[in-house]
């Protein structure tokens, strides 16, 4: 799948049922392992989909492929999500997605480079993931290479101060390589970001540390794709996306709640979860 | 004399000219840890990233991920104690070809006081899975750490100081990872030392042999992996073991040594170095004497611990 110009896809409608299946995908390993982060998993699964299905070029057959496109999940809990959109890329045998979080699974909790092709960097802590996309973009940069680098950032991830740091070295370093992607479902841990550590305004902060800003809604899938290809346009300065998203999208009864950030579906609610999804 | 900073600076500037692939960060301090002599010959391959020690780390982890070689340097306590989780995180779980090369390690930074002396490094970066962990000698040995670390590939913590110290190594040496170099064997005693130590431990050798004690000095200039064999032959000689390291006695070279001898050769052993407790302003050689870090103390110690061994 995906990919290489020819084969990726383009098609709205098409690029929705990925990502539909994706979300069957997440809720079966979740409910299966037990455990995880279903929320944020839930909220980004659109965007990710688009990257990986459309926007990013990149060979499931060569994950070190020198020109690839490369993508961070600075939020390493919604590995879920990642490990399902590789799976259904072809970077490993989707069989395994049933392992997630066994002992001896390469799918770890949150993701680890060293045990799972396709996996740029590992993850976990959050904060730490757009100082590794603007070191790639350096190197990049440096080897010539026209490939971009994203990076998926939660919402109130944008709390830790590294964030800013690499903020700014981003923009002091005109990154235009760089995309980076806010999942800005309103939700962490203990409740609403609003109301935990306001992050808002959060375009202001973006745009006074010198990056072209895109506010879209992140579950429409067209303004997903245009958005990326706006990006890719802007000069001299890194661009970041933030998305306003639902977390637990796709299954009512998870939708905006935050009890559902870290907790897998029971297999009664994941029976309502797949009837809602059409599966 | 010679600061192992300068001779960081030295061999970066040589290894750039070598190596196309060689990039260097620093968090605004290239004047001090002397990465500022690479910047000036190559300043698109160099990246101040500001005061901001833990985007530097993460920024020299992409950068190795885009194959380059990075070296990432700041002071001691800036680089593995701001930085030490994107250290663990982002460069020592991903197992990334990452050099952290800091200055300014230990007491002997002087003036600047507690703030700025890191006594608590080697600890911090030997816990990590997957680090090696490196206290050169003197400016000879450096040179030749750069050359090697930078022809081996996985995460490397390498401290420095900011201090000029004499040249010890004899020449022709040649530093191996996890390979000690032993000036001497003794039948009394024999001390493991690190950095700037090393000197302080030949004097006190120099010392003692004048007082019929013979006492052998080791440089274990490579803390994470230790080398075992010559732990092992080094008790098995004089029952005796010293640690001397600039660095807090919990967790660093004397814990090291600690925790391997007594699980493959308990002998008595003795930890010279700070004793947890902070630095403190003053000049470093006063600083030396104030922790109890020269050649005086070490035969103190030995001569007082033998006496006891011996009614
Ligand atoms: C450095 C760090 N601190 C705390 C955590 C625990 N943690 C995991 S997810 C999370 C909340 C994340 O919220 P957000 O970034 O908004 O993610 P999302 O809503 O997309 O799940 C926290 C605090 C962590 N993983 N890393
Ligand atoms: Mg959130």
């Amino acid at each position: 799948m995906a990919v290489i110009e020819g084969e990726k896809v383009s098609d709205i409608k098409r690029l929705e049922d990925i990502a539909r299946g994706i979300r069957i995908d997440i809720l079966k390993m979740l409910a299966e392992a037990g455990s995880g982060h279903t929320g944020g998993s839930l909220s980004a699964t659109d965007i990710v989909t688009a990257l990986y299905f459309h926007k990013m070029r990149h060979n499931p057959k060569d994950p070190a492929w020198k020109e690839r496109d490369r993508f961070i999940l600075s939020k390493g809990h919604a590995a879920p999500l990642l490990y399902a959109v590789l799976a259904r890329s072809g970077y490993f045998d989707p069989s395994l997605l049933s392992t997630l979080r066994r002992l001896g699974s390469p799918l770890q909790g949150h993701p680890n480079s060293k045990s799972l092709p396709g996996i740029e960097v590992s993850t976990g802590s959050l904060g730490q993931g757009l100082s590794v996309a603007s070191g790639i973009c350096l190197g990049l940069r440096l080897n010539n290479i026209p490939a971009r680098v994203y990076c998926l950032l939660g919402d109130g991830e944008t709390q830790e101060g590294q964030v800013w740091e690499a903020a700014m070295t981003a923009a002091h370093y005109g990154l235009d390589n760089l995309c980076a992607i806010v999942d800005n479902n309103g939700l962490q841990i203990d409740g609403p970001v609003e109301e935990i550590m306001r992050v808002s305004p959060m375009n202001d902060k973006w745009r006074a540390f010198g990056w072209n800003v895109i506010e879209i809604d992140g579950h429409d899938m067209a303004a997903i794709l245009s958005a990326l290809d706006e990006a890719e346009k802007i000069k001299g300065r890194p661009t970041v996306i933030i998305a306003h998203t639902i977390k637990g999208k796709g299954v009512s009864f998870f939708e905006g709640r935050v009890e559902y950030h870290g907790k897998a579906p029971t297999s009664d609610e994941l029976k309502r979860a797949l009837k809602e999804l059409g599966e | 004399m010679k600061a192992t900073r300068d001779a960081y600076g030295e061999a970066l500037l040589e290894l750039g000219k070598r190596r196309a692939d060689v990039v260097v960060l620093d968090a605004d301090l290239s004047g001090s840890t002397k990465t500022g002599e690479f910047a000036k010959a190559f300043p698109e391959r160099f990246f101040n990233i500001g005061i901001s020690e833990q985007d530097m780390i993460g920024t020299a982890a992409g950068l190795s991920l885009s194959g380059k070689l990075p070296f990432a340097s700041t002071f001691a306590i800036f680089a593995t104690g701001r930085a030490w989780e994107q250290i663990r995180q982002t460069i020592c779980y991903s197992n990334l070809n990452v050099k952290i090369v800091a200055t300014h390690g230990g007491i002997t930074v002087g003036e600047d006081g507690a703030s700025h002396q890191s006594v608590e490094d080697i600890a911090l970066m030997r816990v990590l899975p997957n680090m090696t962990v490196v206290v050169p000698a003197d400016a000879y040995e450096t040179k030749g750490v750069v050359d090697v670390i930078s022809e081996s590939y996985g995460p490397t913590y390498v401290r420095l100081g900011r201090a000029k110290v004499k040249e010890i190594m004899p020449e022709g040496y040649r530093f191996h990872i996890g390979r000690a170099y032993t000036f001497n064997l003794g039948r009394h005693a024999n001390i493991i030392a690190c950095g700037i130590m090393v000197a302080e431990a030949l004097k006190a050798s120099e010392a003692l042999r004048n007082d019929g004690i013979d006492v052998g000095v080791i440089n274990m200039s490579t803390i994470k992996p230790l080398d075992g064999d010559v732990l092992i032959q080094a008790a098995r000689t004089s029952g005796f073991i010293v640690t001397a390291e600039e660095h807090s006695i919990i967790g660093g070279l004397g814990g090291a040594v600690s925790e391997f001898l007594s699980e493959n050769y308990p002998v008595v052993i003795k930890r010279v170095g700070v004793k947890d407790s902070f630095g403190t302003s003053g000049e470093p050689g006063a600083l030396l004497k104030l922790y109890g870090l020269t050649s005086e103390d070490m035969v103190k110690l030995i001569k007082e611990t033998i006496t006891i061994s011996n009614c």
